[in-house]
């Protein structure tokens, strides 16, 4: 061996265990730590240094079983399976220690050495009950170490246990062998004998956890069995289907139910004396308190609704100022550079195309950033999960789950979201139908790319009530994002709902540093869209705005009339002044002219015989197809769009003013503008992520036509509606 | 010896010891993935807005689940 040794370890653990935050404190690696079941889906490693080795840490996916039940468990299995890491630490909650034990017992039986890490040892002794550490660990057979990951208590010693794990030689690597009692411990044992000397499972589970799987009736495993060996797998599931019935007979149970009550049974012996319980002390948690308030009857709701809407008012309030410090910093650039740069392509370029583009969207870091920080705080309340309890019979009707709650909330049900991790948290979900349902109709809500066009519509139309129009347009998103549940799941997406069987965890003080890196990180995945995605965008529209360029002799004419203003103001015929407006209006004549030749305003041009029944012109018609490519396009596309139809001169009026002072705009049209960009075909990122996520490109393309298809009816019909008025 | 109601029929406040978990397939498995098995002593602690999902406590933690699957769980007050 030359260099360091290195140790692989797997971090499993239930959901709300502190198995993300122990993972922090061990690697020091940035992540969000969630309070909501199954925050970590995605797979994540890390290294330490301890001694001569290095500690390389893989965090699994938060799971309460490993059954192949959800997409979570299935991660976790797989990967024990697979990649045999050196050990596993699991993570639990040393609070609820009967229930996460049970995870414990099934990475045992797979025959990986464990070491428990009893995390939230505080939250334990403050309910003043005491746990005997070494009675459990001789139990165990393996290593018990208390953590309190919070505070990175006990991570030293953890990764000691780590190393003397690692070189002991008698740790136990036998799979635990626990009895299920007289009806299935001979139906395991002769399954076992069936599948000796077979290649079946061999390099991935022990027979006899292979056995238990056929009886628990499992799928996953079912399906690889029938594929490895069709003649052994019929003869076990044979077997299983007949003591299934068998129990069903007898003991009017299920074999799967046997398991469960033994392994408790299990659990149970294991903790005999272990846990003390000083009853004086035990109260009235904190959090049952809290519960009373925030899930009650009519407070609960009332509460709820004030804490979203809170979330508004404070972005706002906070973002303004830095807000307007950007804009002006962005104008500020824009008349130095026109005032160094030459006139011509390249002045065009950087401020119509670069400043212009990403200086639009860049101006909304600070309103997104505390908008990201309410989330998290809420996320890592656990307040997020009594949203998601409270609003469950309520999305039931819609053919949803109470955990679609979260999907919706971080696409922008919350305004300034994203649907890319909101479509990726609904793996969650346990239901393929539900899930799909929910990634359909997340791309609805009022996302942080939206956000700007909707601040600038209704900054300009309602400049009194910009919050509340805010307000009301995301719950137009809610509503649309419902109601279009409910028609899928009527139609093309039918079927029975599934259970909602999910964990209340005690709310926790979130703790700052964890909010920060994560509203940071967001930021600056944003700021980042801003840099490559879209600064790329915006000069490929850029381009699409400027050629191909009109032929000089379609120049000619607007030249021509320019030098015609010019010897009328020499000859004294009219004053400079005028002289100066009239020219003005040539120029931007000629701008629009150039704009409507180029490929862009080709292709908004021909779609506005269909778009003018939602009011939207040619110049509208660009922004909405770059927003295809992301929907922060939209406004820098029409910064573009206006600010090429002038010349890049002097103070420069913002957008904003632009707009104002457009005749084309009207308040009709900026509802319709509002309702179309709302609810049309999610931006290409999305649509990846949808393909991804559904594992199909067939819904992805569903998506984007079905959702153009509604935003456009309703815009249209929206429209033509307010016209009668 | 209690008397043998359905969970949904508890009160708020109310403890109970579960008799039967009836539930089969994904249901079950995650019912009992949570440690709702026969023998386990569980608590009411409140009821969503609506009346539904309930809240319980057990084996010293909250959890949540909906009428109709507490409908599969017997208990004996």
């Amino acid at each position: 061996m030359q260099g360091k040794k290195q140790i692989d370890i797997a971090l499993a653990g239930n959901p709300n265990s502190g198995k993300t935050t122990l993972f922090n404190a061990l690697t020091g690696s940035r992540q969000h730590v969630g309070n909501y079941p199954g925050i970590t889906v995605e797979q994540k490693e890390g290294y330490a240094q301890a001694n001569d080795h290095t500690l390389h840490f893989i965090d699994l996916p938060g799971t309460y079983s490993l059954t192949a039940y959800s997409q979570e468990e299935l991660v976790a299995r797989n990967f024990l399976a697979e990649h045999t890491p050196h050990m596993v630490v699991d993570v639990v909650n040393a609070g609820a220690l009967e229930r996460n034990l049970y995870l414990a017992v099934q990475i045992m039986e797979l025959g990986i050495p464990l070491i428990l890490a009893l995390n939230m040892m505080d939250e334990v002794r403050a309910k003043g009950q005491t746990i005997n550490t070494e009675l459990l660990a001789r139990r165990l057979g393996g290593p018990v170490v208390e953590t309190v990951a919070r505070q990175g208590l006990g991570r030293n010693l953890l990764k000691q246990k780590i190393l003397a794990t690692a070189s002991s030689e008698n740790v136990r690597r036998e799979p635990l062998n626990i009895s299920y009692g007289p009806d299935l411990d001979p139906v395991i044992q002769r399954m076992i004998q069936k599948m000796e000397g077979r290649e079946f499972f061999t390099s991935t589970f022990p027979p006899r956890w292979v056995a238990l799987k056929y009886l628990e009736g499992d799928e996953e495993v079912r399906a690889k069995g029938l594929s490895q060996n069709r003649e052994l797998a019929l003869e076990l599931e044979e077997e299983a289907a007949r003591v299934a019935e068998h129990c069903q007979k007898t003991l009017n149970t299920y074999p799967e139910a046997i398991i469960a009550d033994y392994r408790y049974g299990y659990i149970s012996s294991l903790l005999k004396d272990v846990i003390s319980r000083d009853t004086h002390r035990e109260r009235l948690e904190f959090s049952d308190r809290l519960d009373r308030i925030l899930t009650h009857r009519f407070l609960g709701p009332a509460i709820m609704i004030m804490i979203l809407y809170g979330v508004y008012k404070a972005t706002f309030w906070l973002g303004e100022a830095p807000m307007g410090w950007l804009e002006a910093f962005f104008d500020w650039l824009k008349i130095n550079l026109a005032a160094i740069l030459p006139d011509g392509l390249l002045q065009s370029l950087v401020i119509s195309g670069i400043i212009d583009g990403v200086g639009g969207v860049l101006g909304f870091v600070p309103l997104i950033a505390v908008m990201f920080l309410c989330i998290s705080f809420l996320e890592d309340s656990g307040y997020m999960a009594r949203v998601a309890y409270m609003l469950d019979r309520v999305f039931r009707i819609f053919g949803l789950h109470g955990c679609s709650v979260m999907p919706f909330i971080i696409s922008g049900g919350i305004a300034g979201g994203c649907a890319v991790p909101g479509i990726m948290s609904t793996r969650t979900l346990r239901s393929r139908k539900e899930k799909l349902a929910t990634m359909l109709t997340a791309p609805f809500m009022t996302c942080g790319a939206k956000l700007p066009v909707f601040l600038l519509l209704a900054g300009v139309f309602f400049p009194r009530h910009q919050a509340s129009v805010l307000f009301l347009i995301s719950l137009t998103g809610w509503l649309f994002a419902l109601l279009v549940s409910r028609i899928l799941r009527w139609t093309v997406i039918r079927g029975p709902s599934t259970p909602f069987v999910m964990e209340l965890p005690p709310y926790r003080l979130p703790t700052s540093g964890g909010i920060l890196i994560h509203t940071w990180e967001r930021a600056w995945e944003y700021i980042k869209k801003a840099g490559t995605v879209i600064l790329a965008i915006s000069i490929l529209l850029w381009a699409a705005m400027t050629f191909p360029r009109l032929p000089q002799d379609a120049v000619q004419p607007f030249e021509k009339r320019i030098v015609r203003v010019q010897t009328r103001q020499d000859t004294g015929a009219v004053s400079p002044d005028k002289a100066e407006d009239r020219m003005q209006k040539i120029e931007k004549e000629l701008g629009q002219a150039k704009l409507r030749y180029s490929l862009a305003g080709r292709m908004g041009t021909a779609l506005e015989p269909v778009t003018k029944l939602a009011g939207f012109d040619w110049k509208m018609n660009i922004s909405l197809i770059g927003g295809f490519a992301a929907k922060e396009v939209i406004i820098s596309t029409l910064g573009t769009a206006y600010s090429l139809g002038q010349t890049p001169e002097e103070g420069q009026p913002s957008l904003a003013r632009k707009i104002a002072a457009d005749p084309q705009w009207d308040a009709k049209k900026a509802i319709s503008a509002i309702l179309f960009i709302l609810l049309y075909a999610p931006c290409f990122v999305s649509v990846v992520v949808i393909a991804r996520e559904s594992g199909s490109w067939g819904w992805a393309g569903f998506s984007m036509v079905f959702n153009t298809a509604v935003a456009f009816f309703i815009a249209a019909g929206v429209y033509q509606t307010l016209l009668l008025f | 010896m209690g008397t043998t109601i359905g969970l949904r029929q508890m009160q708020v406040n109310q403890k109970a010891k579960i008799t039967r978990v009836q539930a089969q397939g994904e249901l079950g498995r995650r019912i009992r993935d949570m440690g709702l098995v026969p023998g386990a002593e569980i608590q009411v602690m409140g009821r969503a807005p609506l009346r539904d999902p309930v809240a319980l406590r057990v084996k010293g933690f909250t959890l949540s689940l909906r009428n109709n699957e507490a409908d599969f769980i017997e208990v004996e007050l």
